[in-house]
């Protein structure tokens, strides 16, 4: 096939020749043609009446998208989510995990009853069903509120409302404003966010947008920062304010996932990637009628069901392992501690510890079981089944492993910028085909993590 | 899914299910290969789903598909593949998405391509169809979200635009699944032939048009059998590096392969994937 290469090559030479001939501006003629032509058809073809609805879709854009009110209303909306979600999952939660760990005595005394191995037993009921039974009941009652709501947003055509408010931060940081789409699909899941980046022509731009999605909560990680904020900053104010200060410090939390975000796209246009921002148009999308069935199937088939399947196919295994971990027995001590011994150090220099941490190895395939997983350390081999409701993990955490506000706020901070789950790494890979992009994207976001926490923890103690 | 020629049912002409039969992702052999292309935000997805019967996400914004997803369908007595292309508004740039709608558009070499357009935005949509008509003879046009266009009070006379393009147009709202009958019976007319295309290719300039006729010869020659050497000639003389590439490297057959290869184990993965 050597003949046909330079064949090639004297097409392409003489159409270098023709195109120049032709001037600089062919491209312009032709897409001014193109224009022309569509337009006289359009005009042929339609015939406008009074646009009343038109009218009323540009009304509510001029609010929504203003420069004044624009990200206010963005904020209080978000809030307004999370605060519906506090509010209902709250005694679900409290059921579902009831109803599970009574269930989890119950079976296994049944088990031990028919003359299974203690270690069976502990391995089935107090290991693997364990797991799932914290995964279930931690996260899908917050799921079952937050997606539906989300998914209303998102068929209204709020979304794009939202990407075109934070066009300018996103140029001002040298990314590309599109980056807001692809971030407010990382609220979904990062993975998706990621693979969502291909909607941005530049290289450079897209390769920021990949890098720095993993900056905004995923599903996975919104039921651990809700939670977090429920037993701890709702408890810190009075009765009345409780839940809107949960719902704000969620708020809070986001805001500085979107702000490193920015810092995170900023440094990277400034150090390895440099480049100019380019622009692009952004359509704002006619508001629709969300359809109530379809929202219903999205959020709770799509969603939940997606979600929640991948936590239990990762709570389960890692139910097991820490059941293990803290059966097997070494100089007297069971391996989860002498790992947790190990983290300590390191943890307790982030305001963390050793078991959150702990945690957090455990739970690199999927985000959504660290909580679970770090009150399972916590409780060890011990049979605390009766941790049902949020103050009795309160009192857990609080009286027994010397938990302050500041280790609340910092796993919080930590749950936001840490490293992304396997599924996003890998997509990151897929999507790059860069061991290095990979490396830097699932490394930078841990990082930060690191050093911000150390920073606030630093602070408070010598501070606060 | 009952014979319609053996089950005169009174529903044959008002219920989709009397000949469109929807058959998800089971493609094994089909008779025929659709595309779906059109900007974004024209209820694309909607007539995917509606009809493969699949749940790819519809989502209100730009960008949702980034991929193509493959479903299929059955009407009459044909089982079709349906390829639903990432939603775009140009064919001319290079980003990803747009590459992916061109790439298959040029080499897929689908039998059928559907078009679906917005009914409240006309102009913009017509863009890319007309950019689309430079590429293929065998378009529909489903001007989609009829009913909103009415909402707003816009009257949109599908038959003058059918005359204008040179290809067929319907008139549909996805959503409600209305039209859609009428669209894959006109998109098997197409196919078959009952229906003749003329698509509306505005004439070069002159300039223009000789350097095309210089350049269009020496393309078949270097590579038999592309489907559309004009659309290649045109890329050439506005220096798209992407097409200058393709076929210095020989890439142009292989990409042609390339966009045949079946990807039905990847629908599934994008219809769950693009909903998170």
């Amino acid at each position: 096939m050597s003949a046909p290469v330079l064949d090639a090559k004297a097409v392409l030479d003489r159409s270098d020749e023709l195109r120049r001939e032709l001037g600089e501006d062919f491209r312009d003629r032709v897409v001014t043609s193109l224009y022309s032509n569509a337009q006289q058809i359009a005009d042929r073809t339609v015939q406008v009446g009074g646009g009343r609805k038109w009218d009323l879709d540009q009304k509510i854009d001029r609010v929504v998208t203003s420069r004044v009110l624009g990200l206010p209303l963005m904020l209080f909306l978000l809030a307004a989510v999370f605060w519906v979600t506090i509010v209902g999952a709250n005694v679900p939660s409290e059921l579902l995990a009831t109803g599970f760990f009574s269930f989890e005595g119950k079976a296994a005394a049944w088990f031990s009853s028919l003359g299974a191995p203690w270690w069976l037993t502990g391995f089935i009921w107090h290991g693997v069903f364990r797991g799932l039974a914290w995964v279930v009941s931690v996260m899908l009652p917050p799921m079952m509120i937050f997606f539906p709501l989300f998914t209303i947003l998102e068929d209204l055509g709020y979304l794009p409302r939202v990407a075109f408010n934070m066009d300018w931060l996103f140029r001002k940081a040298g990314a590309h404003g599109k980056q807001a789409l692809s971030m407010a699909m990382g609220f979904g899941c990062n993975a998706a966010g990621v693979i969502a980046t291909r909607v941005i022509d530049s290289p450079r731009e897209r390769l920021i947008a990949i890098l720095t999605n993993n900056f905004v909560p995923c599903n996975g990680r919104f039921p651990t920062l809700i939670m977090l904020a429920v037993i701890f900053v709702a408890a810190a104010f009075p009765p009345a304010l409780a839940s809107v200060a949960a719902a704000g410090a969620v708020v809070g939390v986001v805001l500085v996932g979107i702000l490193f975000t920015l810092v995170a796209s900023w440094l990277l246009t400034r150090t390895v990637l440099q480049g100019e921002a380019s622009a692009f148009t952004l359509e704002l999308p006619p508001y629709r009628r969300p359809s109530i069935l379809r929202i219903l199937y999205t959020s709770l088939i799509d969603r939940t069901i997606f979600v929640l399947w991948r936590a239990i196919l990762t709570a389960a295994p890692a139910g097991a392992v820490i059941w293990i971990l803290g059966n097997i027995e070494w100089k007297g001590i069971n391996l989860a501690q002498h790992s947790a011994n190990f983290l300590q150090p390191l943890g307790e220099a982030i305001g963390l510890d050793g078991v959150i941490l702990l945690a957090y190895v455990i739970a690199i395939p999927a985000n959504e079981i660290v909580v679970p997983t770090m009150l399972m350390v916590y409780m060890g081999v011990s049979m605390m089944s009766d941790l049902t409701s949020y103050d009795q993990i309160r009192s857990l955490l609080v009286d027994q492993h010397g938990w302050t506000m500041l280790t609340a706020v910092n796993l919080m901070l930590f749950s936001v910028l840490h490293n992304p789950c396997a599924t996003t790494i890998l997509t990151i890979w897929r999507e790059t085909r860069s061991r290095k992009w990979t490396a830097v994207g699932a490394l930078m976001p841990l990082v930060f993590a690191f050093l911000v926490t150390f920073v606030v923890a630093t602070l408070v103690r010598t501070f606060g | 899914m009952s014979d319609p020629n053996t089950s005169p049912s009174g529903c044959d002409s008002c219920s989709m299910h009397a000949q469109l039969a929807q058959m998800g992702v089971s493609l094994g052999n089909y008779d025929h290969m659709v595309a779906l292309a059109g900007n974004p935000n024209t209820g694309k997805s909607s007539v995917f789903n509606a009809l493969t019967g699949l749940r790819q996400h519809v989502g209100n914004w730009t960008g949702k598909t980034v991929t193509r997803a493959e479903g299929g369908y059955r009407f009459q007595d044909a089982s079709y593949k349906l390829v639903d292309l990432p939603g775009t508004y140009s064919l001319l740039s290079a980003s990803q998405d747009e590459e992916i709608s061109r790439n298959f558009l040029l080499f897929g070499r689908p039998d059928c391509t559907i078009v679906v357009v917005d009914a409240t935005a006309l102009e913009r949509n017509l863009n890319f169809v007309l950019q689309v008509l430079e590429i293929t003879d065998k378009v529909v046009v489903c001007v989609n979200l009829m009913d909103e266009a009415e909402r707003k009070g816009l009257t949109v006379d599908v038959r003058s635009l059918a005359r204008d393009l040179g290809v067929p147009a319907v008139p549909t709202v996805a959503r409600t699944k209305e039209g859609l009958q009428e669209l894959v019976r006109t998109a098997a007319e197409v196919i078959a032939g009952d229906v003749r295309t003329k698509p509306l290719r505005p004439a070069a300039p002159s300039e223009v048009q000789r350097a095309l006729d210089e350049l269009v010869p020496m393309i078949v020659e270097l590579a038999p059998g592309l489907p559309n050497a004009r659309w290649v000639a045109f890329r050439l003389l506005d220096g798209d590096h992407r097409v200058r590439q393709a076929l210095l490297s020989g890439e142009l057959r292989e990409l042609e392969q390339e966009q045949r290869a079946p990807v039905e184990e990847f629908s599934h993965v994008i219809s769950i994937e693009g909903s998170q």
